[in-house]
């Protein structure tokens, strides 16, 4: 059903070339919002649905963007569409909104979408743009999902909301990790599950020699990525 | 297209007035499409924050959009009083009154005296819901606003019938840091008011948030443990709790309520 391309382009980002485990862009929502479950989940599909909404709209504007005003361009396109997403859930989820808080609204910073804008959707066609922005919300879903799930079960002995572990305080025998649910314990776990990957597929380990250093850290993970998704076009 | 005239200042400056108009659409057609929708969800979601602190709503188990309005409107009565005498005003149909819109209405409402809680218009008349137990009045529910940190804080104060004791505290609209000052919303936090004595004899609001520890309500009755990290926002919201409960808010409508018990069956 479809090419080599298309397939490697949305499959990559699940694993071999995962936004959170090997180009650790959009650290600062998974820390957030990974308590509970259900809020991970409205996060990851919000940020999917952003994603390739930007992505196709950039894309199909590509050869008409101005190169000096770029990423502004970039930027107000993905702004819109958050807020947009914000809104929605205002309206049809404000329980959820309202958990999330500013979280929705700082998806406009999350790297994941301005990373996939300016190295993908700016060189490459709608339809692999869209391929692109399904696979990249895939991958950061199932980390987001992942980190969740284990810090809603160790912190509060629920999954999905549902009682599972009973807790002392509810007379059961668990007595729940108070670190799981704070931010620092995603660091932790998003931590430990960026070295498992490495330890796992060692062609993820950047090479520290070739990395050239002049920014922050996200910008680096995209300038030494092998991918050819990543290749800037000369 | 030429790369030369795509780079050129004209160009770029179309090109960026045209991105801004494009996005504005979507953004203002979801903007006025989706507010009546949201501002009902606002308003349930007030009202259910009311019954939470009527403890007619535990906060883990939530209830739909029906049984919220359905419950509330079994259990609360909503009443008008008059700010300055604190007497009850039927005239005015307390289903449909909003005291957040009469507070900026100049014609019902006057500029507040110099306050703490940067409370600038009070309101000529109040909404109170009173909670009623087989005939008798058991909890009030006071609305107050004042400033935090960043942002006005909207919420609603328990008593009981006695008219001084903290029953609950709740807050349904703010912004105030999330993690920090956002705190005032967690249930941990809000249970310390339980059981904490607003007036003294003399019916001087005492009732204050400290940068301390304190004791339970039944030895340490007048002060509240504030957040930390969150000082100015605990601050704020003792002196939101003074001005609405002093003499410059509820205060007269909650000495009149103490001072004549027979009216608390009507």
């Amino acid at each position: 059903m479809f090419d080599k391309q298309t397939k490697a382009t949305l499959l990559d980002p699940l694993l071999d070339e995962n936004p959170i485990g090997r180009q650790v862009l959009g650290i600062c929502s998974a820390l957030a919002v990974t308590t509970m479950l259900s809020t991970s989940m409205v996060m990851a599909l919000a940020v999917t649905g952003v994603l390739i909404a930007s992505n196709v709209s950039i894309s199909l504007i590509r050869n008409w963007i101005p190169s000096s005003i770029r990423i502004i361009v970039q930027l107000t396109i993905i702004s819109s569409m958050v807020i947009v997403t914000d809104q929605l859930l205002k309206a049809y989820s404000y329980t959820v909104s309202k958990q999330l808080s500013v979280f929705v609204g700082l998806i406009i910073t999350n790297c994941i979408l301005m990373g996939r804008a300016e190295a993908f959707a700016m060189q490459n066609g709608p339809k692999a743009s869209f391929f692109d922005a399904i696979g990249n919300g895939g991958g950061y879903s199932i980390v987001l999902l992942l980190v969740a799930a284990i810090r809603e079960l160790l912190g509060s002995g629920r999954f999905f909301g549902l009682k599972v572990l009973p807790l002392v305080t509810d007379g059961g025998w668990y007595q729940p990790n108070g670190l799981m649910v704070l931010s620092p314990a995603a660091f932790f776990l998003i931590g430990g599950l960026i070295w498992a990957l490495r330890t796992w597929k060692p062609a993820q380990r950047e090479q520290e020699a070739t990395v050239h250093i002049e920014s922050p850290a996200h910008d680096v993970a995209i300038a030494v990525s092998p991918h050819p998704a990543h290749k800037r076009a000369a | 297209m030429s790369a030369l005239r795509r780079d050129s200042l004209g160009y770029t400056v179309g090109f960026a007035a045209l991105v801004c108009l494009v996005c504005a659409i979507p953004i203002a057609g979801a903007a006025v499409l989706l507010r009546p929708t949201q501002s009902e969800n606002r308003r349930v979601d007030r009202l259910g924050k009311v019954l939470e602190i009527a403890g007619l709503m535990s906060t883990t188990g939530k209830l739909s959009r029906r049984e919220i309005l359905e419950r509330f409107a079994a259990n609360i009565t909503p009443r008008v009083v008059d700010m300055k005498t604190g007497v009850y005003v039927d005239s005015v149909d307390a289903i449909s009154y909003d005291q957040r819109a009469a507070s900026r209405d100049p014609e019902q409402s006057e500029k507040a005296i110099e306050n703490d809680a940067r409370v600038l218009r009070v309101p000529r008349r109040g909404l109170v819901y009173e909670v009623k137990d087989s005939g008798t009045v058991k909890l009030l529910i006071i609305p107050i606003q004042g400033y935090g940190l960043w942002s006005t804080m909207y919420g609603y104060i328990a008593l009981n019938a006695d008219a001084s004791t903290v029953s609950g505290i709740t807050f349904y609209e703010h912004g105030e840091t999330p993690g920090l000052g956002g705190e005032i919303e967690n249930p941990r936090w809000q249970a310390r008011w339980k059981g904490r004595v607003v007036f003294d004899d003399s019916s001087r609001v005492v009732l204050r948030v400290v940068k301390a520890a304190t004791g339970p309500a039944a030895t340490d009755p007048h002060r509240i443990e504030g957040i930390s990290g969150s000082t100015i926002t605990s601050r704020g919201v003792s002196n939101t709790v003074q001005f609405w409960l002093g003499p410059n808010g509820f205060g007269p409508y909650l000495d009149r309520f103490r001072n004549t018990p027979g009216r608390r069956t009507p």
